[in-house]
């Protein structure tokens, strides 16, 4: 007997709720041809592949990431009892991300200060890292396109905690696929550099999306480029409206403050208050 | 290339399923994709194809089910339903609308035996 309409007939009859979709979703049918009856009164008559036995339904209702999320809260909390304040840091390839980091670093020299890099491969961004003096995980990712809540659950056992200071992650550089995953920081920071062109948020809206900051870097650049800023902007905030947008040059140190600034303050507020 | 880490999402949360429930083989994994959410059907199958051999999930087919985007307009206060993140307002034209549904990737229902 047919599982989802009780018919046990060659052919039968059934009709259709409005918000049931006329799919293929009644394959456990074992009869060849049967008929329904659509919510607008229409008859449609189809088969079914008669060697398809019937299976039985088990609800989920899971997120395709929930183990992903659950690191990610076990992430959090962790840091949290530590008083770590935690950055995850995403663009494209190419944006600047280690020369702002290096130089944020050094700028807020004095605070406990930490660092996982990711890259697929080689060590030379934790290398740069680690000449300031401040300590660095690299986490090579190999043929892997984004960090995970996992990749960080294992750098943070092996690297001595910002405690009460500040935790750098830098994503691998790709402007897709870290966006939808969650690694237990507070803010989700996308860089952006002047010499991508404007439309870059149009182009990558997901990434956008998420940004809880947006970091306009190499603003140096401005004068030899024909990028408007305010375009670039503009095009943020159709993707994220309100989301805060900082312009800065992590090579000349331009516009660092307010960035230094966001991130005192942030560090101040405590793992509860998000802006 | 992240849709191999979403196949191997599902293939896990079938896997505890089957360890849970007791069924050895999955023929069906019903999704739920909002429109929104980043991911690419086609990549995700083919990810799910190998990702899954040697598991319950294996052979599986992937039903997939698409749910609206959903939005609040910043410019007329009104909630809307949008197709892209790229969407003005279908109501206003407003460029500035605020994602509030649509972009969840959830497993939903599995067809075992």
């Amino acid at each position: 007997m047919c599982a989802t309409c009780g018919c046990g007939d060659q052919q039968h009859q059934h009709s259709h709720h409005a918000d049931d979709h006329h799919g293929h979703e009644h394959r456990e049918h074992h009869h060849p041809e049967h008929v329904h009856v659509l919510p607008d009164g229409r008859v449609v008559k189809h088969a079914h592949a008669p060697d398809e036995a019937e299976g039985r339904r088990v609800r989920v209702e899971q997120d395709i990431l929930a183990r992903n999320d659950g690191l990610a809260a076990f992430n959090r909390k962790r840091l949290a009892k530590h008083g770590t304040f935690a950055v995850n840091l995403m663009s494209s390839p190419g944006s600047g991300k280690t020369t702002l980091l290096v130089r944020t670093l050094k700028e807020l020299h004095g605070l406990p200060l930490a660092v996982i890099e990711g890259d697929q491969q080689t060590d030379l961004d934790a290398r740069r890292i680690q000449a300031t003096g401040v300590p660095a995980v690299q986490i090579n990712t190999g043929k892997g396109c984004h960090l995970d809540a996992a990749m960080v659950a294992h750098a943070l056992d092996t690297l001595p905690l910002a405690e009460d200071g500040v935790l750098f992650i830098e994503n691998v550089g790709n402007l897709v696929c870290p966006a939808g995953f969650d690694l237990g920081e507070r803010f989700k920071v996308v860089v952006v550099s002047v010499t991508e062109g404007d439309d870059k948020p149009l182009k990558y809206p997901d990434m956008f999306a998420v940004a809880d900051l947006v970091l306009v870097n190499k603003v140096d650049l401005v004068p030899h480029l024909d990028v408007d800023l305010h375009q670039l902007e503009a095009n943020v905030h159709r993707v994220r409206p309100k989301v805060p947008i900082l312009r800065l040059s992590a090579k000349t140190g331009e516009g660092f403050e307010p960035w230094l600034y966001w991130l005192r303050r942030s560090l101040a507020t405590g793992p509860e208050l998000r802006t | 290339m992240h849709e191999l880490a979403l196949a191997q999402g599902i293939v896990d949360i079938v896997a505890e399923q089957a360890a849970r429930d007791g069924f050895t083989r999955a023929r069906v994994v019903h999704l739920n994709l909002g429109v929104l959410s980043a991911v690419m059907p086609e990549a995700l199958v083919f990810g799910f194809d190998s990702v899954s051999r040697g598991t319950a999930a294996e052979g599986a087919r992937l039903q997939l089910e698409r749910s609206p985007g959903l939005a609040w307009c910043v410019d007329c206060s009104k909630s809307v339903e949008v197709s892209s993140r790229l969407d003005c307002c279908p109501a206003c034209g407003g460029a500035q609308v605020m994602i509030t549904g649509g972009e969840q990737m959830r497993v939903t229902e599995l067809e075992v035996d």
